[in-house]
């Protein structure tokens, strides 16, 4: 893909093996972020698209089998040692988890956690690290920053935790955000305040971002581009806008269509999308979307549809059937 | 007092009249629900929104006695659940049910589904085990869920949403006439969330069933809710037929949450921050109006005086000393 990206994902594929056989978690998966843009990458529960980021940040499990290559700021992550690597993420590479109560350390108070990670990786002494804390904390949202230093993380409310994460997470300035799920754990106007503050702070240092989420109305209007992952591949992968104008893909259609819509009058029946997606360790044949698509045919159930760009370089999807019919008409 | 006539003219199943519930934690008292006055119409889903720790569950849970009441009443079919105790009580909960967030949490891992779903049966004395099995697989069918397949297997061994399908079966296997649903899809998957929804729908209309549908999401609750409640730190805000309530919201809490929900439309920029702050802590709540720190329109009778629920439009009533127009 472009030569100019600051990541891109070459081919990842992430095997696991479990009891019941080995399960591929990641399926050949190419993506790739500029400096300074937002990717959103959206899927259900089990797509991998939480594999894929623990691919990126080299944070996968033991057993895992990871193929392919992470190429960020030209250096192959996949290939470095240790020590490279630990210098290289901590610095240009953060991360916001979902649950700010399980990613914080709870028998450390937020100043500790802060004032920790910049002189790990900043070489500060004690002083200016504090300062630079309070900064922070100021940055991020939290009242009364001076005084929430000595506090831990059980005396804050989920969104407060959620900002002290992001605050650590912003320290060492990275190039590049991996915030995974980061409002999912929130109320929705706790939510809009996370996702206005990720975006203020993205444009502000000019900072890549991949925004991971469930929520299709997460995406819209905060990336610039989206890629839709099911069953540990990507999909359907194109700019934002044009993803919600003309989406190709059925199963994009479907993760659209169920969500209730707030014009909708109640009790209108929502078009579910039947059954459940597909054991990882039982690979199908042709698309793995097949059993669960309305447009599925015999050559689904055969072949796999490789993700082709034959409707530009930027919009790619992976269907025989793609849909035809601006969206809107659809549902 | 609050008004606590909001649905006149129909026959109200459930009545609940200035309730209050209140918690002990280390010495202090959590204000969890304050003075809630609601009705709902037999064959109604009224639908209970807020943010976390506004009291929404804890109400759903006074309702069936599950938390003891510090005053008020609850009017079940006529009858004062408040003053109920022992098997009179035990009598009543048959024909109210109750469904759970977690799914996979509210069943037990040890127990086959078979017996999972027998047990309300178990415990309401229906000593035939023939009858019990025959009404076990009648409402497993009626959930989706063959028979044959499931009664012998364990939780683990079911997806989170067939697990809150045999949530749905073990509380409509003793035919209740009112489901108590606490947040009942917010731990699924959009696609599984679809399913579900549309699942309660079709039970509601089958068992002929009144739902107090409990969520957090708009949206969710609009989809199945026939008229919309909204809470905020233990008070009722606004309460309304939902397509009203969210077409023209009275009460600028309302309008708040309905700003916030993130709209799956890459042309709708989202604006930046609608909602100021978070709530504060239940323990000491705000004088007057409880959403006054955080709401535009606050000036100072706000900070004196606890507004009432009143009438703004046709069944649309909301407690707010500066409505929207």
């Amino acid at each position: 893909m472009s030569g100019s990206a600051l990541l891109s994902v070459e081919d990842v594929a992430v095997d696991l093996p479990t009891p019941r056989g080995n399960l591929r978690a990641v399926d050949h998966v190419d993506l790739s972020v500029g400096a300074g843009r937002t990717l959103g990458i959206v899927g259900e529960s089990g797509c991998g698209k939480t594999m894929l980021s623990r691919a990126i940040l080299q944070l996968l499990p033991k057993k895992a089998r990871l193929s392919g290559r992470v190429m960020f700021d030209g250096q192959d992550l996949a290939r470095c040692d240790a020590s490279a690597l630990r210098k290289l993420s901590a610095r240009s590479l953060a991360v916001v988890f979902q649950d700010p109560m399980t990613s914080l350390n709870p028998v450390l108070t937020i100043g500790t956690q802060l004032i920790e990670t910049l002189q790990a990786h900043l070489e500060l002494d004690t002083a200016s690290a504090r300062k630079r804390s309070v900064e922070l904390l100021a940055a991020v949202g939290i009242p009364a920053p001076e005084q929430r230093l000595s506090q831990y993380p059980h005396q804050l409310s989920g969104g407060m935790r959620q900002r002290v994460a992001i605050a650590i997470a912003l320290s060492c300035e990275p190039k590049l955000l991996i915030a995974d799920e980061p409002t999912t754990a929130l109320d929705v106007t706790v939510q809009a305040q996370i996702l206005d503050l990720l975006a203020r702070e993205q444009r502000r240092r000019h900072m890549a971002m991949i925004l991971i989420t469930h929520d299709l109305g997460v995406v819209a209007g905060r990336t610039d581009e989206v890629a839709v992952m099911y069953a540990g591949r990507v999909v359907e992968r194109a700019p934002t806008t044009a993803l919600f104008k003309t989406m190709r893909m059925p199963y994009t259609e479907a993760l659209l269509a169920a969500i209730p819509k707030l014009e909708a009058a109640p009790h209108t029946p929502l078009p579910a999308i039947s059954g459940r997606p597909p054991d990882p360790t039982r690979p199908l044949h042709g698309c793995s979307f097949s059993p669960r698509c309305r447009y599925v045919d015999g050559r689904c159930r055969q072949e796999k549809p490789a993700l082709s760009d034959a409707e530009s370089p930027d919009h790619q999807y992976a269907c025989f059937h793609p849909i035809r019919i601006a969206v809107g008409g659809v549902t | 007092m609050q008004d606590a006539t909001h649905f006149q003219g129909l026959d109200p199943i459930l009545k609940v009249e200035n309730l209050v519930v209140e918690y002990a934690v280390g010495g202090k008292t959590i204000h969890a629900v304050s003075d809630v006055s609601l009705q709902i119409a037999r064959g109604e889903t009224l639908g209970l929104v807020g943010e976390s720790g506004c009291g929404k569950s804890t109400l759903g849970r006074a309702v069936l006695q599950l938390r003891p009441a510090v005053s008020g009443r609850v009017l079940f079919d006529g009858e004062d659940l408040t003053a109920l105790r022992g098997e009179a009580l035990r009598r009543m909960r048959r024909r109210v049910q109750l469904i759970f967030q977690d799914p996979i949490a509210s069943l037990n891992p040890r127990r086959r589904i078979g017996d999972i779903v027998a047990e309300p049966l178990v415990i309401a004395g229906y000593k035939d085990s023939r009858e019990r099995q025959e009404l076990v697989e009648e409402v497993l069918n009626a959930v989706g869920l063959d028979p044959a397949l499931v009664t012998g297997r364990l939780p683990h061994e079911f997806s989170g949403g067939q697990c809150q399908r045999i949530c749905v079966a073990r509380a409509l296997v003793l035919k209740p006439e009112f489901i108590i649903c606490d947040e009942p899809v917010s731990a699924l998957d959009v696609s599984i969330r679809a399913q579900i929804l549309n699942l309660l729908e079709e039970m509601k209309g089958r068992y002929g069933l009144t739902l107090l549908f409990i969520a957090h999401d708009l949206a969710v609750v609009k989809a199945v809710s026939d008229r919309v409640a909204v809470m905020y730190l233990g008070r009722l805000c606004e309460v309304g037929p939902s397509e009203q309530l969210f077409a023209n919201p009275a009460h600028p809490y309302t309008a708040l949450l309905i700003e916030a929900i993130p709209v799956p439309d890459a042309d709708v920029r989202p604006c930046e921050s609608v909602a100021i702050g978070e709530p504060p802590s239940p323990i000491t709540p705000p004088s007057g109006c409880r959403f006054r720190t955080r709401c535009p329109r606050a000036d100072q009778r706000c900070a004196t005086e606890v507004p009432e629920l009143r009438l703004v439009a046709p069944g649309q009533y909301a407690a707010c000393h500066h409505p929207l127009a």
